[in-house]
């Protein structure tokens, strides 16, 4: 009836577990308790999760990151704390079978639903904002990848409670993973949870590809786009191209599991070499998924806060399209050692240091921007100050693994974990953040705190350099990634070094919640209040707009004359918005449960697969079906907002900005 | 939004009789796959070859039929995209063999 489901597999033997569980189960019913009193549901249900509005849709992704950041750094801190601990004799406080779902855990998490949701969020925030869209293509779909994505985060928080986690890192290698090593549902929350997300995230790429490809405002020629909008659109096109990649090969090691095939064992013609080519053949386009946009975040921010225009455009386009082809002739330079020639190894090794070239345009565009700029220094400024050293080191230490033979002796040496931890929290993170205090103003009408921002920069750039900078030393004497106790006495004081920057980086984590804290209480102080739309004397369309935009963005579709469309309107005297009208009615998507529905059944049909519960797994997919065909027939799927409400807003967001120039 | 969503770049969409006949010829496609490999019909290369050519077919069936991909000239993003497409499937898959083969060889795995 239950599968393999029973008592047993929810671990009350293990503390720290029934603690944290104990935790997120009181501050659980405590959120629900007050949503219940204040009599939110019908709000939330309403405005926000049925939503089918990219500006929603985008804050619950950002929410969505920010909760599995804690998860992710939870995780974290738990393994610094581990190595600081057990070393001679003593055996720490985590046994090797609750460490390893953690770090396999806390990779799953950082990539999957902490960067991939914030990317997807800013994506949403922006691009239909900056090329003068009123919504995405597909307003329908992106609601269900929404949803998509959370669910897999839920069943990944499950194991927690119900079962166990992989063991068997982040991306699951076979022969490990296979059954015959890896008997337990660990494996196959992993499987369930990559498959559903993926499904979220391909739709994201087709979604933002359609968007950016047919909905740009008229005059808004590919060279008139912003860069942001670059690249989201050379990330959607990674998206489309390598996420089957990973559904292939993670369903080949589902079959295997599942169906008792061989493509991966060590009998029966298995080859688990090709797991990691085929992995890696996703893997490593998917970190330039993540990191392109976050250098799209820097050509906005950068321009703005050095009051210049972006040096260099056509070579920052170039530059990205470049990294994007390139990104795609590089994958074997995480299996060097997997036993391939000096032939192999030659071609992708050069492939992978050719990449550093147009990286290093990037670098030098954002520098030659700054240069003899009117530099204000705002809290993104910090971040993207920070991203530039930062990166750069991250970016020196990956070309020197490139050498295959420096590889040799780096391979999976806590070198490596430096490394990548190098270039994703300094590239990666460090831009995601600088966009949200960048955009934030435009998604809620008032400004970040900045006092808070720095500290939170200052906190997390300091703590990065104690928390990686001793796993650069010890990878070079020789310690491996994923150990779980030690007994070398040069390894001890460079972890517990780390141990202090992890403790750091909570600091910086805890500045950032102080700091959304302070700026929700301080909205209504005039100098918070974003009142024109238009904060940093911005450059690209999605200022032109009121803020938080009205539902359909745009009044009037704005026609684009040049590049940095909304500052040569601004310097050429043409009002953006046609204040004044003629308005017309505006033809808009209406809110569906139709993907809140379709999440809540996938995630009924994953948690029933990871047990064997085959009768619930049945109605899980028989709602999903049913539900895709329900929306299919549902003609009622849209209407109008009528001429006069749009005037009547247009004319409430003149008069404030008449109000404010008068002042 | 109306103006913008119905914006159509004039490619076909096909008709009821192109998508029956395109799924017609994919199950006869699909079960003649499954018959060579059933029946052991043909030698193990000679049903490996079969099995290729079907494949291709297949392909060009599902292009033509469900893609509506053509030559025409407001084909032009649709022609676009499928060159991408195949040139990223044709990196990955020539890359692929050339990874594996020469590990095979250096591993001595076969």
């Amino acid at each position: 009836m239950l599968g393999r489901l029973s008592l047993s597999a929810i671990p009350f033997d293990v503390p720290i577990l029934v603690g944290t569980f104990a935790g997120v189960a009181i501050i659980g019913v405590a959120v629900l308790g007050l949503i219940t009193y204040f009599g939110k549901w019908g709000y939330l249900w309403k405005e926000w999760f049925t939503s089918v509005d990219h500006k929603r849709l985008a804050v619950m992704y950002i929410i969505l990151a920010l909760v599995a950041l804690f998860r992710g750094f939870a995780d974290a801190i738990m393994m610094r704390t581990q190595l600081a601990l057990a070393y001679a004799g003593n055996p720490g406080y985590l046994p090797p079978h609750h460490y390893d779902q953690i770090f396999s855990a806390h990779g799953t998490i950082m990539i999957f639903f902490l960067a991939m949701a914030f990317m997807t969020g800013l994506f949403n925030f922006v691009v239909p904002l900056q090329i003068g869209a009123r919504d995405v293509a597909f307003p329908f779909l992106n609601n269900l990848s929404f949803w998509m994505t959370a669910i897999a985060f839920i069943l990944v928080n499950v194991s927690l409670f119900i079962g166990e986690f992989s063991q068997c890192g982040w991306l699951a290698y076979p022969p490990l993973s296979e059954s015959q090593f890896s008997p337990g549902v660990g494996v196959d929350y992993y499987i369930w949870a990559i498959q559903l997300s993926g499904v979220g995230t391909l739709l994201t790429g087709v979604n933002f590809f359609v968007t950016i490809v047919k909905m740009r405002a008229p005059g808004m020629t590919w060279m008139k786009m912003p860069v942001f909008t670059w690249t989201a659109f050379c990330s959607s096109i990674l998206i489309m191209v390598s996420f089957p990649v990973l559904t292939v090969a993670v369903a080949l090691l589902g079959l295997d599991r599942y169906f008792g095939m061989h493509f991966f064992t060590n009998d029966g013609g298995g080859n688990q070499m090709m797991y990691l080519n085929l992995i890696w053949a996703w893997g490593h386009p998917e970190v330039y998924i993540l990191v392109i946009p976050a250098f799209g975040v820097f050509s906005e921010v950068v321009p703005a806060f050095s009051q210049k225009p972006l040096f260099g455009y056509g070579t920052m386009v170039y530059a990205t399209c470049a990294i994007m082809v390139l990104s795609f002739l590089v994958w074997v330079h995480h299996f060097f050692t997997m036993g391939a020639g000096p032939d192999v190894n030659a071609f992708f090794g050069i492939a992978t240091m050719v990449i550093s070239i147009p990286t290093g345009v990037k670098l030098f565009n954002w520098m030659f921007t700054m240069y003899k700029g009117r530099i204000q220094y705002h809290a993104c400024m910090y971040w993207v100050i920070g991203f530039m050293v930062t990166f750069t080191i991250g970016g020196m230490t990956g070309v020197m693994m490139a050498i295959p033979g420096a590889d040799f002796v780096l391979h999976n040496s806590l070198f490596l974990i430096a490394h990548f931890h190098n270039v994703i929290i300094g590239g990666v993170y460090f831009g995601y953040i600088a966009g949200m205090n960048f955009w934030f103003p435009k998604v809620m009408g008032f400004k970040m705190n900045e006092s808070w921002g720095i500290r939170a920069f200052w906190f997390w750039f300091i703590g990065f350099y104690f928390a990686f900078v001793p796993l650069y030393v010890v990878g070079f004497q020789g310690m491996t990634r994923r150990l779980n106790h030690y007994d070398n006495p040069a390894w001890h004081p460079w972890l517990l070094v780390a141990e202090v920057g992890a403790v750091l980086i909570l600091l910086g984590i805890v500045c950032q919640l102080t700091q959304l804290y302070v700026t929700i209480r301080d909205r209504n102080l005039p100098e918070n209040q974003d009142v024109t739309g238009d904060p940093w004397n911005g450059r690209s369309l999605e200022w032109s707009t009121s803020s938080p935009p009205p539902p359909y963005n745009f009044a009037i579709v704005p026609h684009v004359h040049e590049l940095d469309a909304f500052m040569h309107d601004k310097e050429n005297g043409i009002d953006t918005r046609h204040a004044g009208g003629p308005y017309e009615a505006i033809h808009m998507p209406k809110n569906t449960a139709a993907g809140i529905l379709v999440g809540g059944f996938s995630l009924v049909f994953g948690f029933a697969a990871v047990w064997y519960i085959w009768w619930l797994a049945a109605i899980g997919l028989i709602g999903v079906i049913g539900t895709v065909i329900a929306r299919s027939a549902n003609k009622d799927i849209d209407y109008y907002i009528p001429a006069d409400e749009v005037a009547r807003i247009e004319n409430e967001h003149s008069r404030k900005l008449m109000a404010q120039a008068a002042e | 939004m109306s103006d913008i969503h119905t914006s159509s770049s004039g490619e076909s969409h096909g008709s009821v009789t192109s998508y029956v006949i395109g799924f017609v010829l994919a199950v006869i496609l699909t079960v003649l796959a499954f018959a060579v490999v059933a029946t052991h019909s043909l030698s193990p290369s000679g049903t490996i070859l079969a099995l290729s050519v079907l494949a291709l077919v297949q392909v060009l069936v599902h292009l033509h039929y469900f893609l509506h991909m053509g030559g025409g000239s407001e084909q032009r993003w649709n022609n676009m995209c499928f060159v991408f497409t195949v040139g990223f499937v044709a990196i990955f898959i020539i890359g692929t063999l050339f990874v594996m083969n020469n590990t095979a060889i250096h591993m001595m795995s076969r």
